[in-house]
């Protein structure tokens, strides 16, 4: 990529430089237009009434009251809009509002349009619902757990209340344990967190007389809401529905599935005939959730005496919450990236996820990756000590290959984590420092390594999962198209940055328009770090092409070969003889009366994942990014609270497209995971454990300026071929070894174990209690659930003859 | 003064306010029970400052009334007849950015822009009375306002800096900044 068109190296005027963001000045004014900062003529505004019930049958619902007061402009209740939407085709269990029963605290029941926010709300207020309460599902334990029919939370899933049963095995692991020289077994909790992005969710809906539908939302996938309002308000064309995202104060995750109140607000305009609006309060936004899961794990492997594995079986128990997200997926992933940092030559995996009357769960920044990676890299920590490596150093010694097969057929390409740790080393003075410096001060390092888009659409499908168009005119302009959402990560600068370094131009004079299903060729969204790599990907191939047309052009009228031509600083010109050239917008009006017309068009889709067995989807990426990361704690023996000051994070980036950025996402998932390591959970209380503990801001904990640390960042550069210019993920992988760094900092510190994030002072204290007398210095959990798994399937890994297809599945094992 | 909106709710009555936002005067009439968020937002269309809980936890939606940084949303606008009110919409000089606003776009302080107009206004408060804050004083001074995306620090950063400029000081970013450490 950085050549130009006769082969020569080129310096790079766009790509690697730290340059302003395209809508930079728009977010520092307030000029940048947020979903609640949208208002049409004659605009409604619209109220959910939400359940009180955890679980329960809906009796009656008595909406007159509410009817009967001026100002009201339309009631929906679910028995209009039967049909079921959900993020996965596997789990079609959402309904825009509740028809026979409610699954959650927060599960919406009724939604009002009327002439302001407040006839609105009270209305709802007016509203009567009666509910006969249903047996209630807290917890793993109840949700795997057997139940009568008329108490499952929904009528599909593997059986009861289990949504669903991973079993894969590649290769004999209990054989792999009796080649070892150690085998270690620990279990591990993490709690469930939300992502709390600063925005609520906000959604307006305009239904115009020539009948067709248009929703403005703060979503980080228009393309899936696109599918859900069509599935929903059918018979209504999905062609004359068009869903446009604005850009989203805030994401990471919590913004990617369709939801209840879009579709609601678009029921609503098409009754009334009137824009309708609706902003969720902040309440509201902790029920819709979709967070981290709450995941219990356990975790054995057998270990050589210079810390290689031999084989690891881990087993993973999610409450998923009320409904079913993104959640098959969300399994999968807690069983996918253990392989793709240090070789496991024989695995096994074993996932159950449970419907429980919470919040649902969904993706969070790393989806259900973070939970994995916490367990394995305290649990490395852990027989690094009881085989006296230092902890670096072991991880250093077997690091996984680059362009290499992983047992899971995951296909690594370039790897850069075993820089990323020698960075991390060198910074926090590891050497001099680990395990000695004084009682209550630790270091703690771990590591952790994320995808740069999924391998495979939410929806089977061969179509690209990126699309861009570009239309350059006469006056020298060029607009990019592309179904990409901006959740402030930077997506619409990097479609500017790689439209301009390949055409020579200024990123500041391109015309970026995104996000909107009726101008921009498909995106899937803005989730699993996708974005950089497949976008740019589509971006690079529509501006060389558009390239290509050009320099036809301008080499036919300068009579020079096309091959000399070269295009920077808005000029192409012959590399020999700068001299002799032309403006872009000349080039364009030559390539224009050439060949019509400019537009180009690029489109990306990911190679085929080299695993052909079922659940073989989840996992395979086109790369890998790499994170390494030290923690310094102090620990108070006193009160247990843990402080960090500094984190040294070093991520392989693959290429820069923008260093500020990068910098930024590094710091950004730092302090996300921080808050993961240290304050944030979602939990439940009461008698029943299914009304939620704080849907505040104030009450649910996240670091504010006092608490966020210190962070030292570095990036590695490693240059992926899969990635354009080299480019890789750094938008989710930093965070994930914060959490187990921050744990096993602590270890350093005070000699004691939490297996639990968040590692709170109750925690700590805890440990230190038990260390005190004598007993095992550890908070975890200390119990699994007895499941009846459903037979494995046996995959033999690529070094055993295997071929990424399954083995026929055999009988039923029984764990506890 | 009030007078009806024709609804049946009383608290839907309206009250006349004339504020002095942004240099300039406004007179509304606005549900009385509305703060000054929702005035500023839903009367006066100036849609740059937000909103993220709507009850004095985040600092989203912090507004100057008199230089001194307040959440707007918890603030009665009838409070502030008389006060001189900046919104983000005040800060930039016409095209020209406050040295704020330049600085948190240069080095990528604002990230998803939700929670910006909130941490400028504050900073641009701070930095008024504090021309020289130390790292502290900064953390002290933002501790009320909640960002998600950046991890505060290159809100520091770009607070130092247009600090630095502000004493009128040649002032950039350091390397670390801008592409890490070495």
């Amino acid at each position: 990529m950085a050549t130009s068109e006769n082969g020569a190296p080129r310096e790079l005027k766009v790509i690697g430089h730290p340059l302003r963001k395209v809508d930079a000045r728009a977010k520092v004014t307030g000029q940048t237009r947020f979903a609640d900062d949208l208002t049409l003529p004659r605009m409604l505004h619209a109220k959910l009434l939400r359940s009180t019930e955890a679980h329960a049958r809906i009796v009656r619902i008595d909406t007159s009251a509410a009817e009967a007061m001026p100002g009201v402009r339309a009631i929906l209740t679910g028995d209009v809009l039967p049909e079921p939407f959900g993020i996965l085709p596997v789990s079609q269990d959402e309904h825009t509002l509740c028809i026979d029963k409610v699954r959650f605290v927060g599960d919406p029941v009724v939604a009002v349009a009327a002439i302001d926010e407040d006839t609105a709300e009270e209305a709802v207020r007016r509203i009567v619902v009666e509910y006969e309460p249903l047996k209630h599902v807290a917890s793993i334990d109840d949700g795997l757990a057997p139940c009568s029919d008329a108490d499952r939370i929904h009528d599909y899933g593997t059986h009861d209340n289990v949504h669903k049963y991973v079993n894969l095995e590649f290769g004999d692991v209990e054989q792999s344990f009796e080649e070892a020289d150690l085998v270690q077994e620990d279990s591990f909790y993490f709690e469930g967190n939300t992502h709390l992005p600063m925005e609520q969710h906000a959604a307006l809906a305009a239904f115009d007389p020539d009948g067709k539908l248009t929703l403005w939302s703060s979503t980080q996938t228009p393309h899936y809401v696109h599918r859900a309002l069509a599935k929903v308000l059918a018979p209504l064309p999905a062609s004359h529905i068009r869903v446009i995202a604005c850009p989203n104060g805030g994401g990471f995750g919590g913004k990617s599935d369709p939801f209840n109140h879009e579709i609601a607000v678009a029921k609503l305009s098409m009754i009334t005939g009137r824009p309708v609006k609706i902003c969720l309060t902040r309440e509201e936004v902790f029920y819709c959730h979709r967070g981290r899961h709450p995941v219990l794990m356990w975790v054995k492997t057998g270990f050589k005496k210079d810390g290689s594995m031999t084989g690891m079986h881990f087993r993973s128990y999610l409450d998923g919450g009320a409904y079913g997200s993104y959640g098959v997926a969300s399994t999968f992933y807690t069983g996918a990236l253990q392989t793709v940092t240090y070789p496991v030559p024989r695995y096994k995996f074993q996932g159950a996820r449970v419907f429980t009357n919470k919040p649902p769960c969904g993706p969070k920044r790393g989806h259900g990756t973070p939970q994995p990676r916490f367990a394995l890299e305290v649990h490395l920590d852990k027989v690094a000590h009881r085989l006296g490596l230092d902890p670096a150093q072991m991880r250093l010694d077997h690091l996984v290959p680059p362009n290499s097969l992983t047992a899971n057929y995951l296909r690594v390409g370039s790897m850069g984590l075993g820089a990323c740790i020698e960075k991390v080393v060198e910074g926090s003075a590891w050497k001099e420092r680990y395990g000695k410096l004084p009682e209550g001060h630790g270091l703690g390092l771990a590591c952790g390594s994320y995808l740069s888009g999924a391998g495979l659409p939410i929806y089977w499908n061969r179509m690209p999962h990126s699309g861009v168009q570009l239309k350059l005119d006469r006056s020298g302009g060029v607009a990019c198209f592309c179904g990409s959402t901006d959740i402030g990560q930077g997506s619409d600068s990097v479609l500017a940055y790689v439209v301009a370094e390949v055409l020579g131009i200024d990123p500041f004079a391109i015309r970026v328009v995104t996000a909107d299903t009726d101008l921009t060729p498909v995106d899937l969204g803005s989730y699993s770090s996708r974005v950089t790599l497949m976008t740019g990907n589509a971006a690079l191939q529509a501006a060389e092409r558009a390239r290509e047309l050009l320099a036809q052009a301008v080499a036919k009228k300068l009579e020079v070969p096309a091959v000399r031509l070269t295009f920077a600083e808005g000029r192409v010109f012959d590399v020999e003889d700068a001299e002799r050239g032309m403006t872009f917008a000349e080039a364009v009006q030559a390539a224009e009366a050439k060949f019509g017309t400019i537009g180009t068009v690029g489109s990306y889709a990911p190679p085929a994942s080299a695993g052909k067995f079922k659940g073989a989807g989840v996992g395979p990426s086109p790369a890998y990014s790499y994170t390494a990361i030290v923690a310094e704690t102090f620990v108070d023996p006193e009160t247990g609270i843990v402080e960090v000051p500094r984190i040294w994070c070093a991520h392989d980036a693959g290429k820069c497209i923008n260093p500020a950025l990068v910098i930024g996402q590094i710091e950004g998932g730092v302090y996300m995971g921080l808050g993961e390591a240290l304050m944030e959970e979602m939990t439940y209380r009461g008698n029943r454990n299914v009304v939620h503990h704080h849907p505040s801001m104030l009450e649910y904990k996240s670091p504010t300026t006092h608490e966020m640390c210190d962070v030292i960042s570095y990036v590695i550069e490693d240059p992926d071929p899969n990635g354009p210019f080299g480019a890789k993920e750094v938008g989710q992988g930093p965070l994930l070894p914060v959490m187990p760094a921050v744990a096993n900092a602590v270890f350093d510190a005070v000699g004691v174990r939490v297996d639990e994030v968040p590692v709170t002072p109750e925690k700590v204290l805890r440990a230190l209690q038990a260390k005190a007398r004598g007993r095992d210095p550890r908070t975890g959990p200390t119990r699994l659930p007895e499941v009846a798994w459903r037979p494995p399937m046996r995959v033999p890994p690529p070094w055993e003859g295997g071929t990424g297809e399954a083995l026929p599945r055999e009988g039923v094992e029984v764990t506890k | 003064m009030t007078e009806s909106s024709g609804s049946t709710d009383p608290r839907m009555d309206r009250a006349l306010l004339a504020l002095h936002v942004n240099g300039e005067r406004y007179e509304v009439a606005a549900p009385a029970h509305h703060t000054l968020l929702e005035v500023l937002r839903e009367e006066l269309g100036l849609t740059g400052t937000k909103h993220g809980c709507e009850l004095g936890e985040c600092g989203t939606c912090a507004v100057l009334v008199d230089g001194e940084p307040v959440l707007s949303c918890l603030l009665m606008p009838q409070d502030c007849e008389g006060l001189e009110i900046v919104t983000v919409e005040g800060m930039a000089d016409g095209p020209e950015l406050d040295p704020l606003q330049r600085a948190f776009a240069d080095n990528g302080a604002a990230q998803c822009g939700y929670c910006t107009p909130g941490f400028l206004l504050t900073a641009r408060a701070l930095i008024d009375k504090n021309p020289r804050p130390t790292r502290e004083e900064i953390k002290e001074a933002l501790s009320g306002n909640l960002c998600r995306c950046t991890g505060y620090l290159k809100i520091y950063e770009a607070i130092e800096l247009a600090a630095a400029e502000g004493r009128g000081e040649d002032a950039e970013f350091q390397r670390e900044t801008l592409y890490g450490y070495e």
